[in-house]
C-alpha cells in the first residue's frame, strides 16, 4: 500500500516534533523544579510520598511475600551448610548466657529493691506495633524502608523502630496503612547516642554508607573499639537505652559504628511508642522557656 | 460495527502493556530481597524496559509515561523527588534520538548500547544526588548496581522482546518509520 502524506500532515509533522521537543525540555525543567521543591518544602513532598506509597502498599505487600519466601529458602540452604558450626557456636553461647541469667536475676532484684528505696520514677513502658517491611532501598542515594502499618495501627511520625537486635531507624512519614522508616545509615539520620560504659555523649550521623559515624564527641573523649552504643534520650527525641551498635573503628578523622541490626536480613520490625514523638517541637520548647516563670504555679 | 469498537478497545488495552510492565519493574526494584549485600546494589529495573521501548516502540511508551514512571519510582523508593524523572527522561531522550543506530542490529549491540547508556545514567544519578545532598556520595555501590543491571539486562530485555512480539507483532512497521 502506498502511503502519501496529505498536505495537512506535511505541515503537522514538523510542528508535532517541535511540540514534542518543547514537551521534552519542559519535563526536564519540571523535574529540576520538583527537586527544588523537595529542598524547600520537605513536608509537602513527604506527604505526597506517603500517600502514593499508601496506594501502592497492598501491591508491594503482596509482591514482597513470594520474595521473602525465596530469600527464606536461600537462608535455609545456607543454614544447612553451616549447621555443625552453628550448633557448636550456639552451645557455647548458651552456657555463657546461662551465667548471665543468674547475674541478671540478681541485678534485677537488687535494682527493684533500690528503686523502691529511692522512689525512683520508672521509664515509661512502650507500646509496640509489629510490622512487615514491604519495600525499601539502601545504598548511596537513599536508605529507607516501607512498612505495612500506618496511623490506623498507631504508628506515628518520629517513633523509634527496633528489630530483635536493636535500633533500626525512625518513622519519617505516615499514612493510613503504611509508613516510611529512615534508617540510621541514611544521610538525613541524626541519633543522639551515648557510649554505654564511659557515658560519653555523641551524635550518630548517617552518610549513606554502611556504617554511621559519631560526631560532636567531647574533646579528649576516650573511645575504644567494640564499646556498646545506646540511645541517650537527650533532646527527648528517643527514649534512653535502646541498643544501637558497637564502635567499629576509631581513627583520627572518624569513629564508625557497626549497628546491631543487619538491614539485609530483617523482615519484621517493632515500632515503639514511648510517648515521646521523636521530633524536637521547637514551638512548645519556646513556650516552655517563655513560660518557665509561670510554671511554678 | 461493534467489532471495530472492540478492536479499538483491545488496541488501547494492549497499548498500556509497556507502561504496566515498566511499572511492575519499578515495584520489583524496591521489594526487599534479603540476600546479604543485594539491597545496596539492587538494579533500577525500569531503566532496562525504558531503554527497550525507546528503541523499538517509542510510541508505546510516550514521554509523559516515562515522566510518570519517574515520579512513581522517586516517590516509592524514597530518593529525592525529581532525580529518577531526570535520569529516565535523559535515557529516553538519548535513546530515541539514537534508536536507528541500534535497531535491527545484533543482540550484542543492543546489550552494549545499554551498557553505555546505563553507565551514563549511573553517573548522572550519582552526580545529581551529590549536588542535591550537597555532599559527595559514595559512587561504589552505584557502580556495582550498574554492573549487576548490565548482567541482568538480557533477562528483562528478553521478556520485553517477548511482550513486544506477542502483542505488537501485527503493526511491526507502523512506528518503524
Amino acid at each position: 500500500m502506498e502511503f502519501r502524506p496529505s498536505a495537512l500532515l506535511r505541515v503537522a509533522a514538523p510542528l508535532r516534533s517541535l511540540a514534542q521537543r518543547f514537551m521534552y525540555v519542559g519535563l526536564i525543567v519540571l523535574s529540576f523544579g520538583l527537586m527544588l521543591v523537595g529542598k524547600i518544602d520537605v513536608v509537602l513532598i513527604d506527604h505526597l510520598r506517603a500517600e502514593v506509597t499508601n496506594v501502592a502498599a497492598p501491591v508491594l505487600a503482596a509482591l514482597s511475600r513470594p520474595a521473602s519466601s525465596i530469600s527464606n529458602g536461600l537462608e535455609n540452604i545456607r543454614g544447612l551448610m553451616y549447621l555443625r558450626e552453628e550448633n557448636a557456636r550456639l552451645l557455647e553461647e548458651n552456657t555463657k548466657l546461662k551465667q548471665w541469667v543468674y547475674v541478671a536475676r540478681r541485678l534485677h532484684t537488687e535494682n527493684t529493691a533500690l528503686q523502691g528505696l529511692l522512689h525512683s520514677v520508672a521509664d515509661p513502658k512502650p507500646k509496640f506495633v509489629t510490622a512487615r517491611i514491604i519495600a525499601g532501598t539502601m545504598g548511596s542515594i537513599s536508605n529507607t524502608f516501607v512498612i505495612n502499618a500506618g496511623s490506623e495501627d498507631g504508628v506515628g511520625k518520629g517513633q523509634p523502630v527496633l528489630s530483635d537486635k536493636g535500633f533500626v531507624g525512625r518513622i519519617v512519614a505516615v499514612s493510613k496503612n503504611s509508613a516510611r522508616i529512615l534508617l540510621a545509615t541514611d544521610i538525613n539520620s541524626r541519633i543522639p547516642v551515648i557510649l554505654e560504659s564511659t557515658r560519653t555523649r555523641a551524635l550518630m550521623v548517617g552518610g549513606n554508607m554502611e556504617r554511621p559515624k559519631l560526631i560532636h564527641l567531647p574533646p579528649g573523649a576516650q573511645i575504644t573499639p567494640s564499646e556498646r552504643i545506646v540511645t541517650s534520650g537527650h533532646g527527648g527525641v528517643f527514649p534512653p537505652g535502646l541498643p544501637v551498635g558497637l564502635v567499629a573503628s576509631v581513627n583520627d578523622v572518624s569513629v564508625e559504628v557497626q549497628l546491631f541490626t543487619d538491614y539485609h536480613l530483617i523482615e519484621f520490625v517493632r515500632i515503639a511508642d514511648f510517648g515521646v514523638n521523636g521530633i524536637v517541637d521547637l514551638l512548645s520548647l519556646r513556650n516552655k522557656v517563655g513560660g518557665s516563670a509561670s510554671k511554678e504555679k | 460495527m461493534s467489532t471495530i469498537v472492540w478492536q479499538k478497545v483491545d488496541q488501547k488495552v494492549k497499548e498500556t502493556i509497556p507502561f504496566l510492565f515498566t511499572f511492575m519493574l519499578v515495584l520489583i526494584s524496591i521489594i526487599p530481597i534479603r540476600v546479604p549485600g543485594y539491597a545496596e546494589i539492587a538494579p533500577v529495573f525500569p531503566l532496562i524496559s525504558i531503554y527497550h521501548w525507546a528503541i523499538y516502540r517509542p510510541t508505546l511508551l510516550p514521554l509523559w509515561a516515562v515522566f510518570i514512571l519517574g515520579i512513581l519510582y522517586d516517590l516509592l523508593s524514597g530518593v529525592p523527588l525529581g532525580l529518577y524523572i531526570l535520569v529516565f527522561l535523559s535515557v529516553y531522550g538519548i535513546v530515541v534520538s539514537q534508536r536507528r543506530f541500534i535497531m535491527g542490529k545484533s543482540f550484542l549491540v543492543y546489550w552494549l548500547g545499554y551498557g553505555i547508556i546505563a553507565l551514563g545514567a549511573a553517573l548522572e544519578s550519582w552526580f545529581v544526588a551529590s549536588v542535591w545532598y550537597a555532599s559527595l556520595l559514595n559512587f561504589q555501590p552505584i557502580f556495582f548496581q550498574y554492573l549487576l543491571s548490565f548482567g541482568i539486562f538480557p533477562i528483562v530485555a528478553w521478556i520485553s522482546l517477548r511482550l513486544q512480539q506477542t502483542f505488537f507483532r501485527q503493526e511491526s512497521d507502523a512506528s518503524g518509520q
